[in-house]
């Protein structure tokens, strides 16, 4: 069967495993051969999915995980390959952030969450690419080379986690980790037609997370169903101790909560009595007709799954920009400060003293995107500016997370709406005004600002055949109900299980 | 805590050349817990570089900062101390500037809203009871250090001090010489010494300050002030001070106007100068570090500490004034730090007699500890030995100077530690049988004639040396007083 | 209020950054666009009695700093920690002279 091994998913390699039909050390090695032929074939920045690949490293897991299925030990994630977006830190490959800055660079820990799904028997298939530090949607700001979308080569795949929707979707890997500040898991997962999942802040530790925004950043899954990213979320959250913001609940089992029945549903109608509202502001006119389209398509379907569509209104929508690229760029300036040239990272050489040395290092490691928002952060945060910006900003933040508890309190169980305004555009074709991008983010700002869990599921394809994605915004550690909707919507639909050729 | 509830005006010092000098100090206190105040690394000072820097304290990709409990009970500690206001949430905030020395690029401290508001420290000044203002006291991570000797032209950066818990204790300029920032400064330093909070090892760094100075006509605003940073002895602090202030003088002097600055004081030049480091004008960004929230402090915590409150210096000086009846000279030296008033207190009850035990620790014990560089927990004789001993004075057994002699032979430690055994031994029992004492006396009276018609004549002289006469005779072991009675009575004078 | 190039030469020293002056016309022409046109409209909202929200999950439960016990959990390698360091001699990072 390993002719096809690569298009199964997380739940079903976990059978296969589980039945000694594959043992962890010939699926991981199948998957370095679909990845080492694809190099070869196209050179290594065709796709430019991986930054960092160490077949011994990875066979070696493999061998761990058969060893301890042997030992009598299982689990559905036992010997399952996946991959981490290059923002996680690893001992055993180099982590650089997309970033010359940290080319390199070997971290003397694991982040948590590798250290959890690797603790659950997970293989380490490589490094994934990322825009710098994780700033950008596009994928076109890593410092090494872009991904490229394999629905169409000429296009982006999204950011920031663009390697991560890229091996997915290219069945490069089963499921990878991402990590979501804006959007950064729910838009390429939507312009790669995969299922991602950016859990409630404080769900998964950011313990070992090149940091970004440290009030936004989230890690979660990017996958090809919402049970595949409910079996690998479960096994990387949790609280932890080195992390605190990371939130104090018990372990959950996002895949029970996935298909534990609603009160009243019955098996053609499983969303019977669910509220879906629908903010004006998420279908504006701009909003483009194809991605308007599919996503009536699949709020049609779920209307027949039993759920009733309500409109609600997120009045404070347009604002969540300005308030998002005050405060990232902000927290990021600061937790930036540290690439400094002094204790690991890129070192000008040669340099003057001490100021030329950090100029130098800082300026030559950093790309333009990243020094744009150094210098914005900086702004907003200094003398005479920041109540104005910064200041404000967060009091706008804390009127936008409230108008979605409105909404939730009385309006709606779930929200749902576009990822993105467009479907994934052609690399370079906004190369030239990086503000084009910040208002691409619109639709999945005002949730991460808040906090909340939001999905991106495929939801059909729109112009060229891209795929579309819908973005489902929950409670606060509803999660489990999320993923309850997508797993319905994905019984009664195929989209996500298109591939690109 | 505090026995001077009132606000006091600053006191008025005499004016130099003429300007009245205006003194606030900003005092880093290295807290004494075991771990960092971020991350689970040890503080000990001395070991080698780098070596006690983990991945946190040296601001590694991933790494965040979790709060040290300990750090914050200690800052309780000392604002209950000072009879400040403990805030139920205080912010920590970062503070972004580029040093070597800070791994984060980035200081995480309090600024806006700090765990300690107000209070105030109590002192002597010239016989006067002095009180300076607390504006603050707020809890942040100690830096890292640059050693200068040098690496090819470079430094070399040691982070192992990176993360060590601060208290920055901040106080309102209420001082008007440098002699009083130096009192004020001792204060602070045997309080949170006191308190157990800090080690107060000011060589190894863990007490510094820094002074912010200024100068006015007497009556005008204040002036611009100048920030001494990292004075690291209290004899540094007083020099930098007194040359600041001739400085400033001069130039005002002069005609010229003062910037306000952050400069050094050199030892070896005597003279303070800008720091070349803090020229480009600071901006420093300060923001609510978004990986720590709010620092809250429920009162159940703050009731939990006060309940554990060693009795303040000062409120235990007055309990030894009024109970054991010890004048304030002897009730303040008593207290000087915990140990030497635990040593005391201990040594009261094993001899029934506070003044002679006051005397004791005060003279015999002081000098000795300071002549083989003990501390008073190390004194070799132990406290109950020593208060046999006292005792034995104290009820006349012993003169005091065989007492003397005997606490050399205890302090030796060869001969035991039975001091009524030893009295024996070394035959320094006095003699208090007055039949014996009056025998002596009769003879001395006999066979010194000329010392008894002298005496009659109103020499007094000769009276001491009849007295002598009595002590030698008795090869000491007389009580003086009591040979001079019975001399007395036998004279007719008594 | 629009940035003046003295003021984004400002942040970028602040930053220790050195953009090159072409680079430095377009962070301004960026900055002073994104800020007129994006950020402005901020300032209308009325925010008065608004508690800012520093994270996010203060919106919905009390968010009270977690407190370590005071206790030594780090055992430090220095080697592995300094494996990646640019400049190191006995055990100590190495910069250009640092003058206080």
């Amino acid at each position: 069967m390993s002719t096809e091994l690569h298009d199964l998913g997380v739940a079903a390699l976990g059978q296969a495993l589980a039945s000694r039909q594959v043992s962890a050390t010939e699926l991981a090695g199948a998957l370095l051969a679909r990845q080492a032929a694809l190099d070869s074939q196209c050179g290594p920045s065709s796709l430019g999915a991986y930054l960092a690949v160490d077949a011994e490293a990875t066979l070696a897991q493999a061998r761990r995980a058969d060893q301890r299925r042997a030992d009598g030990e299982s689990g559905p994630l036992l010997g399952v390959p996946i991959a981490h977006k290059d923002i996680f830190v690893t001992r055993d490959w180099p982590t650089t952030a997309g970033s010359k800055m940290l080319a390199g660079y070997r971290s003397p820990f694991d982040a948590t969450v590798v250290e959890r799904l690797a603790a659950a028997g997970t293989v380490t298939l490589g490094k994934l690419n990322c825009d710098e530090f994780a700033m950008g949607s596009s994928n076109e700001h890593s410092a090494f080379f872009p991904a490229r979308n394999p629905w169409d080569l000429s296009r982006i795949p999204g950011g920031s986690s663009g390697g991560s929707a890229v091996a997915v979707a290219a069945r490069l890997a089963p499921a990878a980790t991402g990590t979501d500040t804006g959007g950064s898991i729910r838009q390429p997962a939507a312009f790669c037609g995969i299922t991602g999942i950016k859990p409630t802040y404080g769900v998964c530790s950011r313990y070992g997370m090149v940091a970004f925004a440290s009030s936004l950043d989230q890690a979660g899954v990017m996958a090809r169903s919402a049970e595949d990213c409910a079996l690998l979320l479960g096994a990387m959250s949790g609280f932890d101790e080195r992390d605190a913001t990371s939130a104090e609940r018990p372990p959950q089992d996002y895949r029970a909560q996935m298909l534990a029945p609603r009160d009243g549903a019955s098996a053609s109608r499983p969303l019977a009595g669910l509220r879906i509202g629908l903010p004006a502001e998420f279908f504006p006119p701009a909003l483009a007709a194809d991605v308007n389209g599919a996503l009536r398509g699949a709020l049609a379907a779920l209307e027949k799954l039993g759920a009733t569509l309500v409109d609600v209104s997120l009045p404070r929508t347009a604002l969540a920009i300005p308030v998002y690229y005050v405060i990232a760029p902000a927290e990021a300036s600061s937790n930036l400060s540290r690439f400094d040239g002094v204790r690991y990272g890129h070192r000008a050489e040669p340099h003057g003293d001490l100021m030329d040395l950090y100029k130098k290092s800082r300026s030559e490691g950093f790309g333009p995107e990243v020094q744009r928002r150094i210098v914005i952060g900086t702004y907003v945060l200094s003398h005479g500016y920041y109540d104005a910006y910064y200041l404000q900003a967060q009091k706008l933040r804390r009127m936008i997370a409230d108008d979605f508890s409105r909404c939730f309190a009385e309006r709606c169980d779930v929200i749902a709406g576009p990822v993105a305004p467009s479907v994934a555009w052609k690399i370079g074709e906004r190369s030239d005004d990086p503000v084009q991008d910040y208002l691409a983010d619109i639709f999945t700002l005002p949730a991460s600002l808040a906090g909340l869990p939001g999905m991106s599921v495929p939801a059909g394809f729109g112009e060229a055949g891209l795929p579309v994605g819908l973005q489902l915004i929950g409670r606060h550690f509803a999660e489990g109900q999320l993923l309850h909707v997508a797993h319905a919507l994905q019984q009664a639909t195929d989209w996500h299980l298109r591939s690109p050729k | 805590m505090n026995t001077l509830a009132q606000a006091q005006a600053p006191l008025q010092a005499p004016p130099i050349r003429g300007w009245e000098v205006v003194i606030g100090l900003e005092t880093h206190a290295q807290l004494s817990t075991a771990s960092k105040i971020f991350s689970g690394a040890a503080t000990r000072f001395g070991a080698a570089p780098n070596t006690q820097a983990c991945a946190v304290d040296l601001a590694l990709p991933g790494t965040l900062p979790v709060m040290n409990k300990g750090a914050v009970e200690r800052a309780i500690v000392f604002g209950l101390a000072v009879g400040a206001r403990i805030a139920p949430q205080s912010v920590f905030a970062r503070k972004n500037y580029f040093y070597p020395d800070l791994p984060k690029g980035y200081q995480i401290s309090q600024y806006e809203v700090p765990v300690v508001q107000g209070g105030r420290v109590e002192f002597m000044l010239d016989g006067h009871r002095r009180s300076v203002r607390l504006t603050r006291a707020h809890l942040e991570e100690d830096a890292g250090k640059s050693l200068h000797e040098d690496f090819a032209g470079c430094s070399g950066i040691d982070l192992n001090r990176a993360g060590t818990p601060l208290l920055e204790i901040v106080s309102e300029p209420d001082m008007r010489s440098s002699a009083e920032a130096v009192e004020y400064a001792r204060a602070l330093h045997t309080l949170v010494v006191w308190l157990g909070i800090c080690d107060g090892n000011m060589q190894e760094g863990s007490f510094r300050c820094d002074a912010n100075v200024s100068v006015r006509r007497p009556g005008a605003p204040f002036g611009t002030r100048r920030e001494i940073k990292n004075l690291n002895s209290f004899r540094f602090l007083q020099q930098a001070i007194d040359s600041e202030i001739q400085w400033q003088i001069d130039r005002l002097e002069d005609g010229l106007s003062i910037e306000q600055a952050t400069v050094l004081f050199d030892p070896d030049s005597g003279e303070t100068r800008a720091m070349r480091s803090k020229e480009d004008a600071q901006d420093y960004r300060y923001f609510p570090d978004p990986d720590l929230p709010p620092l809250a402090i429920a009162p159940d915590w703050i009731d939990r500490v006060r309940a554990t409150m060693p009795e303040m210096p000062g409120a235990m000086a007055e309990r030894f004034q009024r109970d054991d009846g010890l004048p304030a000279y002897d009730a303040a030296m008593m207290t000087t730090s915990r140990a030497q008033a635990r040593c005391y207190e201990a040594l009261r009850a094993a001899c029934g007699a506070p003044k002679l035990a006051a005397n004791w620790l005060m003279g015999d014990v002081a000098k000795k500890l300071n002549a083989a560089g003990l501390d008073i927990e190390h004194m070799p004789v132990p406290v109950a030995v020593l208060g046999a001993l006292i005792r034995r004075v104290a009820d006349g057994v012993v003169s005091h100077n065989g007492a003397r002699s005997l606490f050399d032979l205890l302090w030796a430690g060869d001969s035991g530690h039975d001091v009524d055994a030893l009295i024996e031994s070394r035959g320094l029992k006095q003699m208090n049988d007055t039949s014996a004492l009056q025998a002596i006396v009769d003879s001395v009276i006999a066979s010194n004639a000329k010392s008894v018609d002298e005496f009659r004549a109103g020499k007094d002289k000769a009276f001491n040396a009849l007295v002598g006469q009595v002590m030698k005779a008795s090869q000491g072991k007389a009580n003086p007083a009591q040979a001079g009675d019975l001399l007395r009575k036998a004279l007719g004078a008594g | 209020m629009s940035l003046t190039p003295s003021e984004v030469a400002r942040l970028a020293h602040l930053a220790r950054l050195q953009p090159t002056p072409a680079e430095q016309q377009a962070l301004l022409a960026t900055l002073n666009g994104f800020f007129d046109h994006h950020v402005a409209p901020m300032g209308a909202v009325d925010t008065t009695g608004v508690e800012p929200l520093y994270t996010p999950l203060a919106a919905v439960q009390a968010m009270p700093l977690r407190l370590r016990e005071d206790a030594v959990t780090e055992v430090v390698d220095r080697n592995a920690n300094q494996a990646s360091a640019p400049a190191v001699q006995d055990g100590l990072y190495l910069v250009p002279r640092v003058i206080e």
